[in-house]
């Protein structure tokens, strides 16, 4: 069974009358270990998916399963509890927590799931140490360039150990120089079995992906999955190391 | 997420925004403040009149008042007795469950005299010895007056220790206690002689002051001493007591009321009849016995009253209730107010942290965590306030105390604070539901994506 399976999905608002399908009968699967992208154009609906597969927003039909629990129908409480413990985000513009230093904005996600202190740091540190920011536990976002404000956001989202991680548009806000030190990360973390999602309008960053999803219209348009076709990486794939087989 | 987090978290707010926080407890400090302040000085209030009640002669004191005559009886007003001492030579032999029995025939617009010195006695009455028990005095030196003195009409007097201070100058004046028994003072130009003298009546506070003031040394003064303000310092009930001066009731019959007042006809009449029960227990038995031996002396015209001190104290406890309730109210509405300040400031804020309540949102947290972190947010403010202004209220208490020195010094209690700062606490919560409510119901995607 998949990680995700996604039936049937559409998310539907209501405009002054007018009825906009941002999802339209969304069908997808997404295997444990599998380092995904989806792509589209603003408006889309990639950032809606994402949304609904991220537990922070609910569909208005169809069904979700995550990790062997049907979700569709949770309340905020549940969403709540499942993004903290099963899900990690990466955003684009990196939203840490200006007052808390490092340390303390890789401890929330803890914070929330009820972890006590010294557990607390003891994690955190170990979150760091794997994006290479020990040295910064006690600074301030504000004291942090862009790309080390989103490797502090990647600890987060590893901090509690998710079983699978969005980052929405992870480079966005960077320089390309540091964006590929960013992506080379998330390739490492995918090497290391962590589920990856990434979503981008980018389709060069979307091409570091063995799978790529295209959303236009709220449906998904292009399937392109490399693992089958045996046409791991692309040509931004610096380390050109083989992407991991689908658990 | 653990509650002592949630108080840090929500300290360290209210120290990053030091100066907002601050004005907005300043609404809580100064109600608390003034809530704590105001029942002091109604507790002061308190104090003072419990004070002067048992300066007047204590609870058990009961007042033969003269009364009009009830409507029924209006014809025959004219006829009215009044107190006499035909009612106290009545009541002293038929009414039993009395105690002790002060008539007292005063003497109007007395002017003490000696030499260049006057004096203007607060009161100045013809007693009967009983007066010593029923007004709770102490005689310090000399004597009271006797049989002797009452049977004879000496010209003998007993005085306090103001009129003393005012004809002889005070210890504070002259560095030393005179004590005036054996000299002669003339009480509307007759010579009198004082026979004895009580001690000095002072609040708790005055008696404190005054013993200090004692142990340092005494300034030399330049010119004769002035009096300033009226009257000073002091409870005015322990002042009046002070100037009180006593002679035998028959010398101030003879001497002041039987030459003669209106059209030659000397008036009879006492100026007050004070009585003390046997025991309390039977207070109203005892003025039920009182109240039949007058009506027979009064031939039926009930032109008395009896005022009890219990009534006395029922009504200072009223009027203490009504100062409390009213200050109660305006410091609760002060409190309402900083209430509303505290929810103006929760709702600012969490306007500008939508997007960080988004991101705790979008790594876990919960509606409740969210809610619970508002509201003790706006409970950590509401009770840094309350504590300043608990603070604060024993500096308002000091100005208040130094502003307006009577001897009814607030006194805060610690009832008031707890209250003060139960209530404050309380409204912290209150004004914070809103605004958590509101915080925890954003929803994550919108938070996330507010600018």
């Amino acid at each position: 069974m998949a990680l995700v399976e996604l039936r049937n999905v559409s998310k539907i608002y209501q405009l002054g009358g007018e009825e906009i399908r941002a999802l339209d009968d969304v069908s997808l699967d997404i295997e444990s270990g599998e380092f995904i992208s989806i792509i589209g154009p603003s408006g889309s609906g990639k950032s809606t998916l994402m949304h609904i597969l991220g537990c922070l927003d609910s569909p208005s039909k169809g069904t979700i399963c995550l990790d062997g629990v049907m979700i569709q129908d949770a309340s905020a409480r549940q969403l709540a509890a499942i993004r903290n413990r099963k899900i990690g985000f990466v955003f684009q513009f990196f939203n840490l927590l200006p007052k808390l230093n490092v340390t303390q904005n890789v401890e929330l996600p803890m914070i929330y799931s009820g972890i006590g202190s010294a557990e607390r740091k003891k994690r955190a540190l170990a979150a760091l140490e794997s994006v290479d920011l020990v040295n910064r536990a006690k600074h301030r976002p504000s004291q942090l360039s862009g790309g080390q404000q989103q490797r502090v956001a990647i600890a987060r989202a590893l901090v509690n150990d998710p079983k699978i991680i969005f980052a929405d548009e992870p480079t966005g806000n960077l320089d390309s120089h540091t964006g590929d030190a960013i992506l080379t990360l998330f390739r490492r973390l995918s090497q290391s079995g962590r589920t990856i999602v990434l979503v981008t309008h980018d389709p060069e960053i979307a091409a570091v992906t063995p799978r790529r999803i295209e959303i236009r219209d709220g449906k998904i348009a292009v399937k392109v999955d490399l693992t089958l076709a045996g046409l791991a990486g692309g040509r931004r794939n610096p380390d050109g190391a083989e992407p991991p087989k689908p658990a | 997420m653990p509650l002592f987090n949630t108080i840090i978290v929500g300290l360290k707010e209210v120290w990053t925004h030091k100066f907002r926080s601050f004005l907005t407890m300043l609404g809580i400090i100064l109600g608390v403040a003034s809530l704590v302040g105001m029942s002091a000085i109604i507790k002061g209030m308190e104090n003072g009149m419990k004070e002067a009640m048992v300066a007047m002669g204590g609870a058990d004191k009961v007042l033969l008042e003269q009364q009009d005559v009830p409507v029924e009886q209006e014809h025959l007003a004219d006829q009215a007795p009044g107190r006499t001492m035909a009612d106290v030579q009545a009541l002293k032999q038929t009414a039993p469950l009395l105690r002790v029995i002060s008539p007292e025939m005063g003497v109007n617009n007395v002017l003490l005299t000696r030499g260049e010195k006057t004096a203007m006695p607060s009161e100045c009455v013809g007693v009967w010895p009983a007066v010593v028990e029923m007004n709770m005095h102490t005689l310090e030196h000399g004597r009271f007056f006797t049989e002797i003195d009452e049977e004879q009409a000496s010209p003998v007097c007993v005085i306090g220790t103001g009129i003393r201070d005012e004809l002889f100058g005070s210890p504070e004046q002259v560095g030393r206690e005179i004590v005036p028994v054996g000299e002669i003072i003339e009480i509307n130009s007759q010579p009198f002689t004082i026979v004895g003298m009580f001690e000095r009546y002072e609040g708790e506070r005055d008696k404190k002051e005054r013993e200090l003031a004692k142990l340092k040394p005494r300034e030399e003064l330049a010119g004769p001493s002035r009096q300033r303000g009226w009257g000073g310092k002091g409870n005015w009930a322990f002042q009046r007591k002070n100037m009180t001066i006593y002679m035998p009731l028959n010398t101030a019959w003879i001497r002041f009321r039987a030459a003669g007042d209106k059209d030659g006809i000397p008036d009879p009449r006492l100026s007050d009849i004070d009585l003390k029960v046997e025991d309390l227990g039977e207070l109203e038995s005892a003025l039920q016995q009182a109240r039949n031996v007058l009506m027979l002396t009064h031939r039926g015209i009930e032109d008395f009253g009896f005022r009890t001190q219990e009534n006395q104290l029922e009504s200072i406890n009223q009027q203490i209730r009504n100062a409390r309730m009213s200050g109660g109210v305006i410091a609760a509405i002060s409190l309402l107010v900083g209430g509303i300040g505290i929810m103006n400031i929760m709702l600012a804020s969490i306007n500008e942290r939508i997007r960080e309540i988004g991101i705790c949102k979008a790594v876990g947290a919960t509606g409740l965590s969210v809610f619970t972190q508002v509201l003790i947010e706006s409970m950590v403010i509401a009770t840094l306030g309350a504590v300043l202004g608990v603070v604060a209220s024993f500096g308002f208490v000091r100005i208040l105390d130094m502003v307006m020195p009577t001897a009814n010094s607030p006194v805060i209690t610690p009832g008031a604070m707890l209250i003060a700062v139960a209530f404050s606490i309380g409204v912290g919560i209150v004004a914070g539901l809103f605004p958590a409510f509101k915080a925890a119901r954003l929803h994550p995607i919108q938070a996330l994506r507010y600018e």
